[in-house]
Protein backbone atom coordinates (compact mmCIF):
# COMPACT_ATOMS: atom_id res chain seq x y z
CA UNK A 1 0.00 0.00 0.00
CA UNK A 2 1.51 3.29 -0.89
CA UNK A 3 1.58 5.77 1.97
CA UNK A 4 0.13 9.16 2.09
CA UNK A 5 2.15 11.73 -0.27
CA UNK A 6 0.56 14.73 2.12
CA UNK A 7 2.86 13.23 4.51
CA UNK A 8 5.85 14.79 3.05
CA UNK A 9 6.49 18.31 4.76
CA UNK A 10 5.43 17.02 7.57
CA UNK A 11 7.39 18.08 11.09
CA UNK A 12 6.95 16.75 14.48
CA UNK A 13 7.34 18.59 17.84
CA UNK A 14 10.85 18.30 19.42
CA UNK A 15 11.62 15.41 21.64
CA UNK A 16 12.45 15.54 25.40
CA UNK A 17 15.49 16.60 25.60
CA UNK A 18 18.50 13.89 25.76
CA UNK A 19 21.19 14.38 28.18
CA UNK A 20 24.71 13.13 26.74
CA UNK A 21 26.71 11.53 29.42
CA UNK A 22 30.42 10.80 29.41
CA UNK A 23 30.11 7.44 30.24
CA UNK A 24 27.88 6.98 27.49
CA UNK A 25 30.32 7.98 25.37
CA UNK A 26 32.87 5.99 27.01
CA UNK A 27 30.54 2.50 26.12
CA UNK A 28 30.04 3.74 22.47
CA UNK A 29 33.62 4.67 22.04
CA UNK A 30 34.50 1.44 23.53
CA UNK A 31 31.99 -1.02 21.48
CA UNK A 32 33.14 0.25 18.18
CA UNK A 33 36.67 -0.33 19.19
CA UNK A 34 38.34 3.64 19.23
CA UNK A 35 40.69 4.43 21.27
CA UNK A 36 40.58 8.37 20.21
CA UNK A 37 41.14 9.91 23.86
CA UNK A 38 39.11 12.93 22.78
CA UNK A 39 36.30 10.52 23.86
CA UNK A 40 37.32 10.00 27.02
CA UNK A 41 40.08 12.15 28.05
CA UNK A 42 38.95 15.63 29.27
CA UNK A 43 42.59 17.07 28.72
CA UNK A 44 42.40 15.39 25.63
CA UNK A 45 39.54 16.90 24.38
CA UNK A 46 40.45 20.62 25.42
CA UNK A 47 44.02 19.70 23.68
CA UNK A 48 41.93 19.94 20.74
CA UNK A 49 39.81 23.05 21.41
CA UNK A 50 36.62 21.05 22.48
CA UNK A 51 35.11 22.25 26.12
CA UNK A 52 34.51 18.85 27.20
CA UNK A 53 34.82 15.01 25.90
CA UNK A 54 33.74 14.76 22.88
CA UNK A 55 31.02 11.58 20.99
CA UNK A 56 32.24 10.03 17.83
CA UNK A 57 30.52 11.40 14.60
CA UNK A 58 27.89 8.31 14.35
CA UNK A 59 26.81 8.68 18.32
CA UNK A 60 23.66 11.06 17.92
CA UNK A 61 22.57 8.24 15.63
CA UNK A 62 20.47 6.81 18.79
CA UNK A 63 19.11 9.84 19.63
CA UNK A 64 18.04 10.90 16.11
CA UNK A 65 16.73 7.33 15.55
CA UNK A 66 14.39 7.50 17.86
CA UNK A 67 13.12 10.83 17.04
CA UNK A 68 12.13 9.30 13.72
CA UNK A 69 10.91 5.83 15.70
CA UNK A 70 8.00 7.79 16.65
CA UNK A 71 7.04 9.35 12.88
CA UNK A 72 7.57 5.77 11.76
CA UNK A 73 4.95 4.67 14.64
CA UNK A 74 2.47 7.73 13.17
CA UNK A 75 -0.33 5.41 12.80
CA UNK A 76 -1.97 7.68 10.68
CA UNK A 77 1.24 7.70 8.02
CA UNK A 78 0.91 3.55 8.09
CA UNK A 79 3.96 1.95 7.91
CA UNK A 80 4.97 -1.69 7.91
CA UNK A 81 7.64 -0.99 10.25
CA UNK A 82 8.38 -4.98 10.10
CA UNK A 83 9.32 -4.13 6.75
CA UNK A 84 11.53 -1.48 6.57
CA UNK A 85 15.11 -1.39 6.53
CA UNK A 86 17.95 1.57 6.57
CA UNK A 87 18.74 2.49 3.21
CA UNK A 88 21.62 5.87 3.62
CA UNK A 89 22.28 7.79 6.45
CA UNK A 90 24.28 11.38 6.51
CA UNK A 91 24.67 13.85 9.19
CA UNK A 92 26.13 17.27 8.42
CA UNK A 93 27.81 19.04 11.82
CA UNK A 94 27.60 22.63 13.45
CA UNK A 95 29.94 21.14 15.89
CA UNK A 96 30.27 17.26 17.89
CA UNK A 97 27.93 16.31 20.31
CA UNK A 98 29.74 16.44 23.76
CA UNK A 99 29.16 15.59 27.17
CA UNK A 100 26.71 17.80 28.76
CA UNK A 101 24.79 18.25 25.97
CA UNK A 102 20.91 18.23 26.39
CA UNK A 103 19.66 17.57 23.24
CA UNK A 104 16.44 17.97 21.42
CA UNK A 105 15.10 16.28 17.98
CA UNK A 106 13.02 18.02 15.73
CA UNK A 107 11.96 15.53 12.75
CA UNK A 108 10.17 16.32 9.72
CA UNK A 109 9.10 13.88 6.75
CA UNK A 110 11.39 15.23 3.78
CA UNK A 111 9.99 13.22 1.11
CA UNK A 112 7.78 10.06 0.51
CA UNK A 113 8.30 7.95 -2.55
CA UNK A 114 7.32 5.09 -3.88
CA UNK A 115 9.26 2.84 -6.73
CA UNK A 116 8.60 -0.57 -7.41
CA UNK A 117 5.87 -1.26 -4.58
CA UNK A 118 9.03 -0.20 -2.33
CA UNK A 119 8.11 3.32 0.35
CA UNK A 120 10.86 5.11 0.53
CA UNK A 121 10.72 7.56 3.19
CA UNK A 122 13.13 10.57 4.20
CA UNK A 123 13.52 11.86 7.12
CA UNK A 124 15.55 14.92 8.60
CA UNK A 125 16.56 15.49 12.18
CA UNK A 126 17.58 19.00 13.35
CA UNK A 127 19.37 18.54 16.69
CA UNK A 128 19.76 21.57 19.05
CA UNK A 129 21.14 21.71 22.31
CA UNK A 130 19.81 23.49 25.58
CA UNK A 131 20.82 26.87 23.99
CA UNK A 132 18.97 26.71 21.21
CA UNK A 133 22.07 26.25 18.92
CA UNK A 134 22.20 23.81 16.14
CA UNK A 135 24.37 21.01 16.74
CA UNK A 136 23.91 18.51 13.56
CA UNK A 137 21.56 17.41 11.09
CA UNK A 138 20.90 13.57 10.89
CA UNK A 139 18.83 12.35 7.14
CA UNK A 140 17.95 8.70 7.46
CA UNK A 141 16.25 7.05 4.53
CA UNK A 142 14.41 4.52 5.12
CA UNK A 143 12.98 1.90 2.57
CA UNK A 144 9.67 -0.11 3.54
CA UNK A 145 9.83 -3.21 0.99
CA UNK A 146 6.93 -4.14 -0.56
CA UNK A 147 4.96 -7.22 1.07
CA UNK A 148 5.09 -10.32 -1.03
CA UNK A 149 1.74 -11.58 -2.71
CA UNK A 150 -0.01 -13.85 -0.91
CA UNK B 1 39.91 22.81 15.90
CA UNK B 2 43.90 21.80 15.62
CA UNK B 3 44.23 18.69 12.98
CA UNK B 4 47.09 17.33 12.52
CA UNK B 5 46.81 16.56 8.60
CA UNK B 6 47.61 20.25 7.13
CA UNK B 7 45.68 21.32 4.06
CA UNK B 8 48.24 22.42 1.97
CA UNK B 9 49.91 19.34 2.23
CA UNK B 10 47.32 16.98 0.75
CA UNK B 11 46.85 16.49 -2.89
CA UNK B 12 42.93 15.50 -4.68
CA UNK B 13 43.97 11.29 -4.64
CA UNK B 14 46.23 11.66 -1.50
CA UNK B 15 45.41 7.78 0.06
CA UNK B 16 44.94 7.92 3.98
CA UNK B 17 46.08 4.84 5.83
CA UNK B 18 43.68 1.75 5.25
CA UNK B 19 42.35 -0.17 8.03
CA UNK B 20 40.57 -3.46 8.48
CA UNK B 21 38.02 -3.68 11.84
CA UNK B 22 37.16 -7.23 13.12
CA UNK B 23 33.55 -7.79 13.81
CA UNK B 24 32.40 -11.25 15.88
CA UNK B 25 29.12 -11.99 17.24
CA UNK B 26 30.15 -10.21 20.57
CA UNK B 27 31.29 -7.27 19.37
CA UNK B 28 27.25 -6.57 17.74
CA UNK B 29 25.95 -7.88 21.36
CA UNK B 30 28.10 -5.22 22.90
CA UNK B 31 27.33 -2.31 20.02
CA UNK B 32 23.39 -3.20 19.86
CA UNK B 33 23.54 -2.75 23.79
CA UNK B 34 25.78 0.97 23.21
CA UNK B 35 23.74 1.93 20.81
CA UNK B 36 20.64 1.04 21.64
CA UNK B 37 19.90 -1.22 18.54
CA UNK B 38 18.68 -4.81 19.06
CA UNK B 39 17.24 -5.63 16.31
CA UNK B 40 17.22 -9.39 16.47
CA UNK B 41 18.91 -9.80 12.96
CA UNK B 42 21.81 -8.77 14.77
CA UNK B 43 22.39 -11.02 17.46
CA UNK B 44 19.32 -14.20 16.71
CA UNK B 45 20.42 -16.41 13.72
CA UNK B 46 17.18 -17.93 13.90
CA UNK B 47 15.13 -15.00 13.37
CA UNK B 48 17.76 -13.38 10.73
CA UNK B 49 17.14 -16.27 8.96
CA UNK B 50 13.42 -16.15 9.15
CA UNK B 51 13.23 -13.08 7.36
CA UNK B 52 15.17 -14.07 4.46
CA UNK B 53 18.96 -13.13 5.25
CA UNK B 54 21.82 -15.65 5.20
CA UNK B 55 22.98 -15.13 9.04
CA UNK B 56 23.12 -12.51 11.40
CA UNK B 57 24.16 -9.29 9.96
CA UNK B 58 26.31 -6.36 11.67
CA UNK B 59 24.35 -3.19 12.14
CA UNK B 60 24.93 -0.73 9.28
CA UNK B 61 25.23 1.68 11.53
CA UNK B 62 28.70 -0.07 13.26
CA UNK B 63 29.87 -0.55 9.77
CA UNK B 64 29.63 3.29 9.33
CA UNK B 65 30.67 3.94 12.65
CA UNK B 66 33.89 1.88 11.88
CA UNK B 67 34.59 3.27 8.24
CA UNK B 68 34.66 6.97 9.56
CA UNK B 69 37.69 5.85 11.76
CA UNK B 70 40.19 6.08 9.22
CA UNK B 71 39.12 10.04 8.75
CA UNK B 72 39.31 10.63 12.27
CA UNK B 73 42.10 8.71 13.02
CA UNK B 74 44.27 10.40 10.03
CA UNK B 75 43.07 14.05 11.50
CA UNK B 76 43.64 13.36 14.84
CA UNK B 77 40.47 15.21 16.11
CA UNK B 78 37.33 13.64 15.35
CA UNK B 79 35.34 17.13 15.58
CA UNK B 80 37.20 18.42 12.38
CA UNK B 81 34.44 15.91 10.53
CA UNK B 82 31.89 18.59 8.91
CA UNK B 83 29.55 15.99 6.63
CA UNK B 84 29.63 12.37 6.91
CA UNK B 85 27.06 10.12 4.80
CA UNK B 86 26.92 6.63 3.28
CA UNK B 87 24.55 4.18 1.10
CA UNK B 88 24.36 0.76 3.11
CA UNK B 89 24.39 -1.47 -0.01
CA UNK B 90 25.21 -4.90 1.18
CA UNK B 91 25.00 -6.29 4.93
CA UNK B 92 28.03 -7.54 6.22
CA UNK B 93 27.37 -11.13 7.54
CA UNK B 94 28.55 -12.25 10.42
CA UNK B 95 29.15 -15.95 10.78
CA UNK B 96 28.78 -17.70 14.79
CA UNK B 97 32.62 -18.71 15.10
CA UNK B 98 36.08 -17.26 16.37
CA UNK B 99 36.86 -15.67 13.56
CA UNK B 100 33.36 -13.29 12.88
CA UNK B 101 33.89 -11.21 9.47
CA UNK B 102 36.48 -8.34 9.01
CA UNK B 103 35.40 -4.46 7.47
CA UNK B 104 37.90 -3.21 5.23
CA UNK B 105 38.42 0.21 5.34
CA UNK B 106 40.43 2.65 2.38
CA UNK B 107 39.78 6.16 1.75
CA UNK B 108 41.08 9.12 -0.45
CA UNK B 109 40.55 12.41 -0.79
CA UNK B 110 38.48 13.07 -3.81
CA UNK B 111 38.63 17.04 -3.91
CA UNK B 112 39.42 19.88 -1.95
CA UNK B 113 37.32 22.89 -0.81
CA UNK B 114 36.58 25.49 0.42
CA UNK B 115 37.63 26.66 3.97
CA UNK B 116 40.42 24.58 4.66
CA UNK B 117 38.20 21.12 3.83
CA UNK B 118 38.67 18.44 1.42
CA UNK B 119 36.32 15.87 0.62
CA UNK B 120 37.89 11.90 1.23
CA UNK B 121 36.15 8.87 -0.40
CA UNK B 122 35.88 5.67 1.75
CA UNK B 123 35.48 2.45 0.51
CA UNK B 124 34.29 -0.32 2.77
CA UNK B 125 34.02 -3.91 2.14
CA UNK B 126 33.78 -7.37 2.97
CA UNK B 127 34.50 -10.93 2.15
CA UNK B 128 35.22 -8.69 -0.98
CA UNK B 129 31.88 -7.23 -1.57
CA UNK B 130 31.33 -3.26 -1.16
CA UNK B 131 29.22 -3.04 2.00
CA UNK B 132 29.19 0.97 1.85
CA UNK B 133 28.52 2.85 -0.95
CA UNK B 134 28.42 6.83 -1.78
CA UNK B 135 30.13 6.83 1.33
CA UNK B 136 32.27 10.19 1.93
CA UNK B 137 33.18 12.16 4.14
CA UNK B 138 33.54 16.30 4.95
CA UNK B 139 36.28 17.01 6.61
CA UNK B 140 38.42 20.25 8.11
CA UNK B 141 42.38 20.17 7.95
CA UNK B 142 44.84 22.33 9.72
Amino acid sequence: MALDQSFAGRSYPPTEPYEVGREKIREFAEAVGDANPAYTDAEAAKALGHPDVIAPPTFVFAITFKAAGEVVADPQLGLDYSRVVHGDQKFAYNRPVRAGDRLTVTSTIETIRSMAGNDILDIRGEVHDQDGEHVVTAWTKLVARAAEEA
Amino acid sequence: MTAKISYADVEVGTELPAQTFPVTRATLVRYAGASGDFNPIHWNERFAKEVGLPDVIAHGMFTMAEAIRVVTDWVGDPGAVVEYGVRFTRPVVVPDDDLGAVIEVSGKVAAKLDDHTVRVDLTATSAGQKVLGMSRAVVRLG
